[in-house]
């Protein structure tokens, strides 16, 4: 295989699921934590795809693929989520909507 | 000097990955968030095509990079552009925690990473210039994975229903 081993593929994705694990942790823009869960998916895309190309085997480009259609679920779900949210004028910030706090 | 090209490459979109990462999570106004994503899409596509998934950059490019986040700008057009404060996430001790979290995770993939180095990872397998192509992933997909198929457009539709009835304005709540 050309160039890196999929072991530098592995360190770029694990750094990129821990920005978007902080993105999430951090933010309080409803939007923002949406975008930084979009990273932690493309993190793990970015892991079943090495890992495919180490193996030679197709299966976690499939994975890969069954992701991005679940992550575009998630975002149509999510965004209607926060328009709706506005729509109420609930302010949108993630600490301030906890009226389901257990 | 084919392998030198491949280097280059993929230092150019490991560090644009990282870098539209950081920007995304640390930009105030969520729409230059946005747009930093669309940059991490593309350069993460670009590292797809380096491992010989170019059916998965080009859905990556047209599903993630154009559909998904056309959605998300529209929405973000529609709310106008509400600034917050980067890193107001709660107190200081909250802040810490999650930092703390972060880095263990970090800490955790690499130290796995650095045990199973030497066995496995350096030696991939040898694989066709057909991996990866549309046609072996629609073979695959339509007989291994029929049910994963066919579960996946359920998902879409029950996404799609309740898009539409979290979007529905109704008459007490139009204000």
């Amino acid at each position: 295989m050309d160039g890196p081993d999929v072991g530098w593929y592995l360190i770029v994705a694990a750094i990129l699921f821990g920005i978007g694990a902080l993105g999430v942790m951090l933010r309080r823009s409803p939007l923002i934590v949406l975008l930084s869960l979009e990273i932690m998916l493309n993190a793990a895309n970015l892991t079943l795809i090495a890992f495919a190309r180490q193996q030679g085997n197709l299966d976690g480009q499939i994975f890969a693929l069954a992701v991005m259609a679940v992550a575009a679920a998630e975002v149509a779900i999510g965004l209607g989520l926060i328009v709706a949210m506005a729509r109420r004028r609930v302010p949108l910030d993630v600490d301030q909507a906890s009226a389901l706090h257990g | 000097m084919g392998n030198f090209l491949v280097w280059v490459i993929w230092l150019v979109a490991a560090a644009g990955c990282l870098g539209t990462g950081v920007a995304v999570v640390s930009m105030t106004n969520p729409f230059y968030s946005a747009l930093a994503l669309i940059g991490n899409l593309a350069s993460l596509a670009v590292l797809f095509l380096l491992l010989s998934a170019e059916f998965v950059a080009a859905a990556q490019i047209l599903v993630y990079a154009g559909a998904v986040m056309v959605m998300f700008l529209f929405v973000v057009a529609y709310l106008g552009g509400q600034a917050d404060a980067p890193w107001a996430g709660g107190p200081r001790l909250v802040r810490g925690a999650a930092v703390i979290a972060a880095a263990a995770l970090l800490v955790e993939i690499v130290v796995v990473l650095g045990l199973a180095w030497g066995d496995s990872l350096t030696e991939p397998a040898d694989v066709s210039s057909a991996f990866g192509s549309p046609a072996q992933i629609g073979e695959v997909f339509l007989t291994d994975h029929l049910l994963a198929f066919e579960i996946t457009s359920i998902v879409l539709l029950v996404a799609a229903v309740g898009g539409v009835v979290l979007g529905t304005t109704r008459e007490k709540d139009a204000a």
